[in-house]
């Protein structure tokens, strides 16, 4: 087999672009546009208009037992149709600010060539989904929101406070050190709401043609979401797990691998 | 790189069934540990300190915690920048908004701001006069060390107050023969911005705005009785 040329990593570049864009609207004045969003991740005003919410914090508040403010029910229901429609975990790899702290981990993980893997089940995050369910149930409070950490990076980078940095320095070197892709793929709550929520997404990575996919397979943070399209048994990735983040397609461009919004599925194309 | 599986090899002769049994009973009772503990360290937060005031036209307590969603939008609305977000070292519920009299108290803007920033209702929407506002009561904490009750003639709290002459005013008592003019709030029309704490000329503030049921009593017996030590 021929050495694969490394091609140039568009969606990377694009998802980054996106991620860093989401970010830096929060935290500063762009030029041009002024103020263009006020909040945070769990709630935000944009363009002075559009009332956004993350719905998985609007569920931990409704929970607890409070009818929430029109406002914020209405961004939830536009948020959630979004991600449904399209498919959840997008927001994982296109918005969430930690994705970036734990891509980091990644990179240096490799880079250092650290070999510690400690394995936890992906199913882990979605107990611990159902345990914040819970907690904000039994609690009566958004149980989550106490230690979610895209918050908390919101807030420390907004506000200039760092007491909870330890948090986020304890995620980093968890990922960097024990586990590989340890809190995104396995234990973040988030996430597993996400692919709860987008499970049915129509956007989906799909077989475009022949290919190796090998490389695809290696790059995949969520590589069990490619294993009905490698063995042929589908023809576009189902699972919510998927982040959509186009890190298959950039691993080798050649793997017949596409991403397009499909409303019907089609005929699977037969295993070579 | 698939996980490995979580499983223990199954004993031979265990059914397919059982097995699954055993997976969702393993997975519920892992939840049911988990929220256990979450619970119990929800309960083992701090409750809001005193000094942590809510903006105006907040919930009570409980309802607030359970309501607000810790988005900050509030927090950006403010014109006077004096409301701050609560972190991991402050004493009240992460993420929530709150202010220090002392370092800056609430400006009392007609148009309540904040108010109509927050989405979730946890400032509650329906206050529309910032005079309803209640983010506590202004009380006279510091008799020995106030510049009035001394006899001198200082005032400034009651010429801060944005609800000057109605919710706090100097009354004229006599004592020892003299009259001493002390600042009096009066507990419905005070609002709780903290003015008059933050401008009290003393190093430690005399005034000062506690939460409402810990800064006024009321009315009524004691329902302790007076049986005296039993």
């Amino acid at each position: 087999m021929k050495a694969m040329r490394r091609r140039f990593p568009y969606w990377l570049l694009a998802r980054r672009s996106v991620q860093l864009a989401v970010l830096a609207a929060f935290m500063y004045e762009l030029p041009g546009l002024g103020r263009v969003v006020t909040g945070n991740l769990a709630s935000s005003t944009w363009f002075g208009q559009l009332q956004l919410t993350d719905p998985f914090v609007a569920l931990q508040a409704l929970l607890a037992g409070q009818a929430l403010g029109a406002a914020a029910l209405i961004g939830a229901l536009v948020v959630a149709v979004a991600y449904a429609a399209l498919g959840g975990r997008i927001y994982c790899a296109w918005i969430c600010p930690i994705n970036l702290l734990t891509d980091l981990a990644h990179w240096l993980r490799t880079r250092l060539g650290v070999r510690r893997h400690v394995p936890v089940s992906r199913h882990v995050r979605y107990g611990v989904l159902a345990a914040a369910v819970c907690a904000s149930a039994a609690g009566s409070t958004l149980a989550w929101e106490i230690v979610n950490p895209i918050t908390l990076l919101q807030r420390e980078l907004m506000f200039g406070v760092s007491s909870g940095s330890w948090l986020l320095v304890v995620l980093f070197l968890f990922d960097l050190l024990y586990s590989r892709r340890g809190w995104c793929g396995h234990l973040c709550p988030v996430g597993a709401f996400y692919a709860l929520l987008g499970r049915f997404g129509r956007l989906q990575v799909g077989a475009s043609g022949m290919g190796e996919r090998s490389a695809s397979v290696r790059a995949c943070p969520e590589p069990q979401v490619l294993a009905p399209i490698v063995s042929g048994q589908a023809e576009a990735v189902r699972s919510g797990e998927c982040m959509r983040c186009g890190a298959c397609m950039d691993a080798n461009p050649s793997a017949g691998l596409g991403m397009r919004v499909r409303i019907v599925a089609r005929p699977r194309i037969p295993p070579a | 790189m698939v996980p490995p599986p979580t499983d223990p090899v199954p004993a031979p002769g265990v059914s397919p069934r059982r097995q699954a049994f055993r997976r969702v009973a393993r997975a519920l009772g892992g939840v049911m540990i988990a929220t256990l503990a979450a619970r119990g360290l929800l309960g083992a937060r701090p409750a809001r300190a005193a000094h942590m005031l809510r903006p105006p036209g907040a919930l009570p307590d409980a309802d607030f915690d359970a309501r607000c969603i810790r988005c900050g939008l509030c927090v950006q609305g403010c014109p006077f920048d004096i409301l701050k977000l609560a972190d991991w070292d402050d004493p009240a519920p992460i993420g929530t908004p709150f202010f220090v009299a002392r370092q800056d108290p609430c400006r009392m803007c007609a148009d309540l701001p904040c108010v109509r920033a927050c989405p979730s209702g946890a400032l509650d929407p329906l206050l529309v006069d910032v005079r309803e506002a209640d983010m506590g009561v202004a009380v006279l904490v510091g008799h020995e060390s106030c510049l009035n009750y001394k006899g001198l003639s200082c005032g400034v709290c009651v010429r801060v107050c944005p609800v000057r002459g109605e919710a706090i005013a100097l009354r004229e008592i006599v004592r020892n023969g003299a009259v001493i003019r002390v600042p009096t709030v009066n507990t419905d029309q005070c609002t709780g911005c903290g003015s008059c704490e933050k401008h009290c000329v003393l190093s430690h503030a005399a005034i000062r705005v506690l939460p409402r049921a810990l800064g006024i009593g009321r009315s009524g017996a004691n329902a302790a009785g007076r049986g005296g030590v039993r």
